[in-house]
């Protein structure tokens, strides 16, 4: 299937009354490209034109060697390999789950195996014979996410497909996107508003603002970038890839970053898996000298670079650790007790690491 | 053949007729009520709707005209070489398929908006075209609606009278429908004749409704 890199080229316009889409973009074959905004930013439409669920979009759609629109030249959504994902996963209601597989599959012209293959990847077998009318909202999205793929698609397409869910689904679902992510050897193009899923699943950001596109580029260096919106809100954070070194046995890992050695608690990961973490601010204090009598269990060397006001009356600290960025927030008060300054050295207790994979 | 018979096989004949032509001709009507954003929709449906409050005469009165040899109707069939279809079944069946519209249309139109636009997307991006999406998709989920459609258009034409007496007249074996014998039968003042009849198009009028209610339910129970 890699005979061609199956690379997407967008150039689309389309009026809204919200908003005028306005993009041009490329993205790349590999991985999963989260398209990230507010709602009313467009996302949601750019993703639709794509799968030409969007008519009145205007522009170029190429994806690989086969050019799916451009000028007057439009391919409807039928003619054109992706499979999409809808936010309440849209199972036809009269068919049964297996039913709802073998739809696209039959029409697709995919071989045999791919239905069996992904019922068995999925965990679908116990649910074959069932109405969609009588799946959880969880199931439902499995089964969208296997009806998509037995098709063979060259691309995946997802829209906010954790969103109708409530926490505890999102996470019975996602170790099966990073299934997809590892074993189908797919593109995904993955919209979605909540900073969380973007930082967990990224390989490449768009950042869409009011139908443009505000930024975009490799996940973490989007991510960590600290002029962007959600680096504001209350649960900025840092996104750190790290590499697990070695457990405790007591549920502890030592994980190698690019800030220094952290101990997070997380499930056992094999020695030697990627893993992504996430450092919000609010999490993150700064000493000017390494308490040994504290609880906090991370405390690393740090460099102030940049301190920044944000309007709650805090500031919001940059601070370089080793190769990695932190961000950190502390009171006004604080700082000016400890006579913060940009350039001074100092040391970040992380009290809380959320580990992502 | 006994005037009975004939009028129940004409009857029969065309409330089948009338009803197979909605359910063909209400099928797109309906869809495209149901999903356009044009400003004709509201027109469009204002005029499907019509025969639903216009006195049937009325509309019988104006077929009766357009149809006559002066009408257009009239001139375009007399050019087709098919005479004027006035007095002849083929006017009653026409004059039928329009009173009976809105009863078929409603009930389909209110099926078809019924559908998840999402549902039919999700097809469309498994590979389905658009007809393949109306049999495969559209279809099997308004089964109650085109069921509820056709029996009300059948159930509808049966218990026409206006429009028949002034458009189809009253030839036996040809255009003389059961009403229209009942109608005859109490003129007559064949009183138990006009009974019997009355008799059993009451009945058939309650079963018909009583089969609608209890589809109704078993879908309702079904989407359950």
């Amino acid at each position: 299937m890699t005979e061609t890199r199956q690379d997407i080229e967008l150039r689309l316009q389309l009026r809204r009354k919200a908003f005028t889409l306005d993009v041009a973009l490329s993205l790349p074959a590999q991985g999963v490209t989260v398209v990230f905004g507010p709602s009313g930013s467009g996302k949601s439409t750019l993703l639709r034109a794509i799968a030409g669920l969007e008519p009145a979009a205007r522009g170029r759609v190429r994806i690989g060697a086969a050019v799916w629109q451009d000028g007057d030249k439009y391919l409807p959504p039928h003619r054109r390999a992706v499979g999409v994902v809808f936010q309440h996963a849209a199972l036809l209601p009269h068919l049964s789950v297996h039913e709802n597989l073998r739809y696209g599959w039959r029409r697709s012209g995919a071989a045999a195996g791919a239905v069996p293959e992904w019922i068995d990847k999925l965990a679908l077998g116990t649910l074959l014979a069932r109405s969609p009318a009588t799946l959880s909202g969880g199931e439902r999205q499995r089964v969208a996410l296997a009806r998509a793929l037995v098709c063979r698609p060259r691309w995946l397409l997802l829209d906010e497909p954790l969103s109708a869910l409530d926490v505890e689904r999102r996470s019975e679902i996602l170790p099966y996107l990073e299934t997809i992510r590892q074993q189908a050897d797919i593109p995904m193009l993955y919209v979605t508003h909540a900073v969380e899923e973007a930082a967990r699943l990224a390989d490449h950001l768009v950042l869409l603002e009011a139908g443009k596109v505000f930024v975009a580029g490799p996940a973490l260096e989007v991510l960590n970038r600290p002029d962007l919106p959600w680096a504001l809100r209350d649960d900025a954070a840092a996104v750190l890839e790290a590499t697990v070194a070695a457990h405790d046995g007591h549920g502890m890992l030592l994980l190698d970053t690019p800030a220094g050695s952290l101990h997070v608690h997380g499930a056992a990961h094999p020695t030697g898996t990627i893993v992504r973490l996430r450092v919000q601010a609010r999490d993150v204090s700064v000493a000017m000298s390494a308490h040994a009598d504290t609880s906090v269990l991370n405390i690393i060397p740090a460099v102030l670079e940049s301190l920044s006001p944000l309007p709650n009356g805090q500031l919001q600290l940059r601070l370089r650790a080793g190769e990695a960025l932190l961000l950190a927030r502390v009171s006004h008060q604080s700082a000016v007790r400890l006579q913060l300054r940009e350039g001074l050295p100092l040391w970040a207790q992380i009290k809380a690491v959320a580990l992502l994979v | 053949m006994s005037p009975i018979l004939a009028a129940i096989l004409v009857t029969l004949k065309l409330a089948g007729l009338t009803t197979l032509i909605l359910l063909l001709l209400g099928m797109p009507l309906a869809w495209w009520l149901a999903r356009t954003r044009s400003r004709w929709r509201i027109p469009i449906g204002a005029l499907v709707a019509l025969p639903m409050v216009l006195p049937p005469t009325v509309l019988g009165f104006y077929l009766l005209l357009g149809m006559g040899p002066g009408g257009p109707i009239g001139q375009l069939t007399s050019a087709l070489g098919l005479g004027t279809l006035a007095f002849t079944f083929q006017g009653l069946l026409f004059a039928s398929v329009l009173y009976s519209l809105p009863f078929v249309v409603h009930p389909l139109q209110s099926g078809f908006a019924s559908i998840d636009p999402a549902v039919l997307e999700a097809a469309a991006t498994l590979r389905a075209g658009p007809f393949d999406r109306f049999t495969s998709v559209v279809l099997p989920l308004s089964r109650p609606a085109l069921v509820t459609a056709a029996l009300f258009g059948f159930a509808h034409t049966v218990g026409e009278f206006g429009v028949v007496l002034m458009v189809g007249g009253n030839i036996d074996g040809q255009t003389r429908v059961l009403s229209v014998l009942l109608y005859d039968q109490f003129e007559a003042m064949a009183y138990s004749d006009a009974h019997r009849l009355a008799a059993g198009l009451l009945v058939f009028s309650f079963g018909m409704l009583l089969v609608m209610q209890w589809l109704g339910r078993r879908a309702a129970i079904a989407h359950d």
